[in-house]
């Protein structure tokens, strides 16, 4: 496999998982928790780090995953028990924890290796070169395709298996509860596939981008389509070909892949906003101005 | 110790710098920030925060050098963009307003790190610095980078003082403030364009990433210690430029260390400390209330008890074995002892050898709440048209509650009936 | 005036709901009778969405129990259907028509199961009843508010269950709409099943009903609709609002005092 085709398979992976799981979260109006879970799972990627002194990935996977849970309990708390407003409870809890994430990597430099520039943008682009050696010597390839390879398929079997249940939750909560499927559970299952997604994601793209990759593409989608299935499909080819276009992007530019990648995922809704068919700005006032002329 | 004495007797300039600019940009932030807490659009504060950072680079790439004049024009420029963009976003499409704002924060956000980056590996020399917009960095704070910055910020500063009333009127009421005739869509363009300066201004100490802290989280910390909008709108300034303070100390002590994040820990701090411990509105003060009137209504129901008691032997008086108080009353031991503990020291009861008994206090203060238990019950049945053996569960959560105010309005719209549904006497004084 | 009922399908004892800790329904105490077409009428603010809410476990009680079928809700829920008010789910979600009714067969199926043919088949035969065939794959956000509520009329139908909740079904649907929803009511109550509606038009009360909860942050009556029904008890519910009583509810909010005492734990 060339470097280029690793690359942007790692992108697609990462855009794909990511996408998937933000279809819920902008049909939930849940769009900036996935901001807040995406900020918040970097100091317990950090710690994860010193304990294990590797980039062992379970570890830092289960480590994020329930950090980034905790911040969806936090969220809660600070908003039922201390009666604080949702959105200064989401920008209060996360900023908190980023900030603290910051500043364990400044402390640990030596020990960690991480940097801000990981932290802001990943490191997608060295992808090729850091391969998995398993303890025999055998070289598997690279590392985060495996890793992002997996979550991906995580996701899948996630959302397949719980397609229904999701559906219901997302769009009538009071409906599903009435029938006896719990909330609460999906919603915490939800909030729990997005930090694992996150942190997955994190070592390509970094901690903020993520975010484009989980908003823009389904957002992208939404515009598009009215059947969820359908969303979710377009969703995915969406994100591979911002990861194909951003790389390129990336490369004439001599830019970072990160955020050509967001840069693209911009572009794309921006078109979808203008022109899309049934949703287009564009097009609704030019369907407007034609009717107006009839 | 001796960096902190250096530090803070101010005897080298370029601390009162920093430590000035400091002040004036957390605060300025936090006071705008309390508005747009007021009006419930923190986030767009976020989204504006990360908006700036396409404009900074893009103003460098076009003019070159870093001058704080031209970055805070580009910055400007593109966290208005953004702001106009959610609000297209979201009114013209179906897609929802936290959408955009996600949507917005992270592709400009994108954009502006894609820039960086190209910048970065372009060679330009004076690009050295620039990414201190990303995590901030207060000490680099000098002479005219200051001169622009405290400019702006006593400028903010100067808008809000003479906007404060409409500004509260739309944070608070907007289709009031529209009713009363108010320039509504002018007092919302200046607010908008004050939170844009705010964040432009405050990315030089906390960084563009953690900038939503600064507008967010004092506002949020000041608004557990009071009610009135003024007050808050002070302590959100003191306890931004507190954290500001410090923000400066820790990048003149440890200049490899970020700023913002280092602010965003001590003005998170406060945040916290005040969620749990403000008095009145904070967690524990509300656990405690609550456990306050467990207590005060288990003495009472030990109060009423007791009259009761009094009430079927003709004395009131009398002394009480526990046994008999617990026959009256179904409760445990030794929250019963505690509370009679409680009740003596108040001055409602008297214990001798083990029994205890009313003074002429507790006996009056046990008949009103068996006057209000009977009278709501009443009130039960004759207004809620509640069938007479269903009253009482009711009745004895209410008789802890009405205030003498309630009691006597009661008292007047049943018309001072005599007795209860249980034909049991209404005693009044 | 409240009647209550031999074997009740539904009985509400004592429930007292609030909001935080304010008390928006007070000591309601009923019983109704299987079979019939109960409609809950009562000005704005009076409780009466409450009322179904917290029957539907979606909010807890302060106080009180609620029996369905003489059981706890959890151990009835196949036989209960309930239909949330039209505006409190978003519109514009992608989703088409059949995707939202075969929902209705969502409980029974079970998790990670996907509905079968069957489950199709009963979905169209839903749709049918309430006129909606042919938009089957329809997006709901092309629907007009009618056809809005007969989706989910037929999600609820989808349910095959006896027992319906419907929160406010009439609410902003055309006179078309209206008829072919009371025409399905009235075909259900008569094959046996119970459907209590939340319903703001008085003037149809008593042509749709035949039997009426009246309340206004507390029972007023509970029975037929002839003998209860009348201009006096109309009176009560409407005239005037209990200030005394809302007032009360605010101290209980603000003094953060438990709505019903749980200190004195039983020996």
């Amino acid at each position: 496999m060339s470097n280029d085709l690793q690359i942007i398979l790692a992108g697609s992976f990462v855009a794909t998982a990511c996408g998937l799981l933000g279809c819920y979260l902008i049909l939930r109006k849940m769009a900036m928790v996935g901001d807040a879970i995406s900020h918040a799972v970097l100091p317990g990627i950090v710690l994860a780090f010193l304990f294990t002194g590797s980039r062992d990935s379970v570890t830092m996977v289960i480590g994020a995953g329930i950090i980034g849970v905790l911040t969806t309990f936090l969220i809660e708390f600070f908003h039922k028990k201390g009666k604080l407003q949702t959105d200064a409870s989401i920008g209060v809890t996360f900023t908190w924890l980023f900030a603290i994430g910051v500043i364990l990597i400044s402390v640990f430099a030596g020990k960690v290796d991480l940097d801000q520039d990981c932290v802001l943008y990943g490191e997608i682009a060295y992808v090729p070169i850091d391969l998995w050696i398993t303890d025999a010597g055998t070289v598997m390839g690279p590392r985060v395709l495996y890793i992002s390879g997996t979550v991906l398929l995580i996701i899948l079997v996630f959302i397949a298996t719980g397609y229904k249940e999701l559906f219901l939750t997302t769009f009538d909560p009071a409906y599903a509860t009435a029938v006896g499927i719990s909330t609460v559970l999906w919603h915490y299952l939800l909030m729990g596939a997005v930090s694992i997604t996150t942190v997955a994601s994190f070592e390509s793209v970094g901690a903020i981008l993520v975010v484009a990759l989980l908003i823009a593409p389904p957002a992208t989608a939404y515009l598009l389509t009215e059947d969820l299935f359908k969303m979710m499909v377009l969703t995915t080819i969406i994100g591979v070909l911002v990861s194909v276009s951003g790389y390129y992007l990336a490369v004439a530019t001599d830019g970072s892949i990160a955020g050509a990648m967001a840069t693209m995922a911009g572009l794309f809704f921006g078109l979808a906003f203008l022109f899309s068919p049934t949703e287009g700005y564009l097009v609704k006032k030019f369907r407007k101005e034609k009717a107006v002329m009839h | 110790m001796e960096t902190f004495l250096d530090f803070f007797s101010f005897s080298d300039p370029n601390v009162r710098y920093v430590v000035l600019g400091s002040i004036l940009i957390t605060a300025s932030s936090a006071i705008v920030g309390s508005f747009t807490f007021l009006k419930k659009k923190a986030l767009v504060g976020d989204a504006v925060a990360h908006a700036v950072l396409p404009g900074v680079c893009l103003s460098f790439i076009l003019y070159g050098e870093k001058n704080p004049l031209v970055l805070i024009i580009g910055a400007f420029t593109t966290g208005w963009i953004a702001l106009t963009l959610i609000d297209f976003i979201s009114s013209k499409s179906k897609i929802k307003e936290d959408t955009a704002i996600g949507l917005i924060l992270s592709v400009f956000f994108g954009i502006g790190i894609f820039l960086l980056t190209i910048i970065q590996k372009s060679g330009n020399a004076a690009q050295s610095g620039l990414d201190q917009f990303l995590f901030g960095k207060a000490a680099s704070l000098v002479g005219s980078d200051l001169i622009t910055f405290g400019l702006v910020a006593v400028l903010l500063l100067v808008a809000v003082y003479l906007f404060f009333k409409e500004f509260t009127l739309i944070s608070f009421d907007k289709d009031f403030a529209a009713s009363v005739g108010l320039p509504i869509r002018a007092m919302e363009l200046i607010l908008t364009t004050l939170t844009v300066l705010a964040v432009v201004v405050g990315i030089q100490a906390v960084g563009v990433v953690l900038m939503a802290a600064m507008l967010i989280t004092p506002a949020a910390a000041a608004r557990f210690w009071t009610e009135k909008i003024k007050v808050m709108i002070w302590l959100a300034a003191i306890f931004g430029a507190f954290s500001g303070i410090s923000g400066a100390y820790i990048s003149y002590v440890a200049p490899s260390m970020p700023t913002g994040p280092w602010i965003v820990i001590v003005i998170s701090s406060i945040a916290f400390f005040s969620f749990f411990f403000a008095p009145g509105r904070g967690i524990i003060q509300r656990l405690l209330t609550q456990k306050r009137i467990k207590k005060h209504i288990v003495d009472e129901n030990i109060l009423k008890a007791l009259y009761q008691l009094g009430e079927e032997e003709k004395n009131f008086f009398d002394k009480r074995t526990i046994e008999t108080i617990l026959s009256k009353r179904t409760l445990r031991r030794d929250l019963l002892i505690k509370s009679l503990k409680r009740l003596k020291r108040e001055g409602y009861l008297k214990h001798s050898d083990g029994l205890w008994f009313f003074t002429t206090e507790g006996k009056n203060k046990g008949q009103r709440v068996v006057k209000l238990h009977r009278l709501w019950e009443v009130y039960l049945i004759q207004y809620l048209r509640i069938a007479p053996d269903h009253v009482h569960d009711d009745a004895d959560t209410i008789e802890h509650v009405l205030t003498p105010e309630l009691e006597a309005r009661l008292e007047k719209l049943l018309n001072y009936p005599s007795t209860d549904p249980h034909k049991s006497e209404i005693p009044y004084e | 005036m409240i009647t209550q009922v031999e074997n009740p399908i539904v009985e509400i004892h004592d429930l007292t709901v609030s909001y935080d800790k304010k008390p928006v329904l007070w000591d309601v105490d009923l019983s109704l009778p299987k079979g019939h077409l109960i409609g809950i009428i009562g000005p704005n603010g009076a409780g009466k969405s409450t009322l179904i809410k917290s029957v539907m476990g979606l909010i807890p009680n302060s106080s009180g129990y609620i029996k369905l079928f003489d059981q706890d809700l959890s151990k009835v829920r196949g036989r209960i259907s309930y239909v949330p008010q039209r505006e409190t789910v978003d519109w514009d979600f992608p989703a088409s028509v059949i995707d939202v009714v075969l929902m209705g067969r969502y409980g029974k199926l079970g998790l990670f199961k996907r509905p079968r043919k069957a489950d199709i088949e009963v979905a169209m035969d839903c749709l049918r009843k309430v006129d909606m065939e042919a938009f089957k794959d329809r997006q709901i956000s092309q629907l007009s508010g009618g056809q809005q509520q007969r989706v989910f009329l037929a999600r609820a139908l989808a349910q095959q269950a006896d027992l319906y909740f419907m929160d406010e079904p009439f609410a902003g649907v055309d006179a078309a709409t209206e008829k072919t929803i009371i025409k399905l009511l009235r075909e259900m109550t008569e094959r046996g099943n119970t459907v209590i509606v939340v319903h703001h038009d008085l003037q149809s009360v008593p042509q749709y009903f035949d039997w009426v909860i009246m309340l206004n942050m507390r029972l007023v009556a509970s029975g037929p609709t002839e003998s209860t029904f009348t201009s006096e008890i109309l009176q009560e519910t409407y005239g005037g609002k209990l200030t005394l009583l809302s007032e009360v509810g605010n101290l209980l909010k603000q003094g953060r005092f438990p709505s019903r005492e749980q200190t004195e734990v039983k020996n």
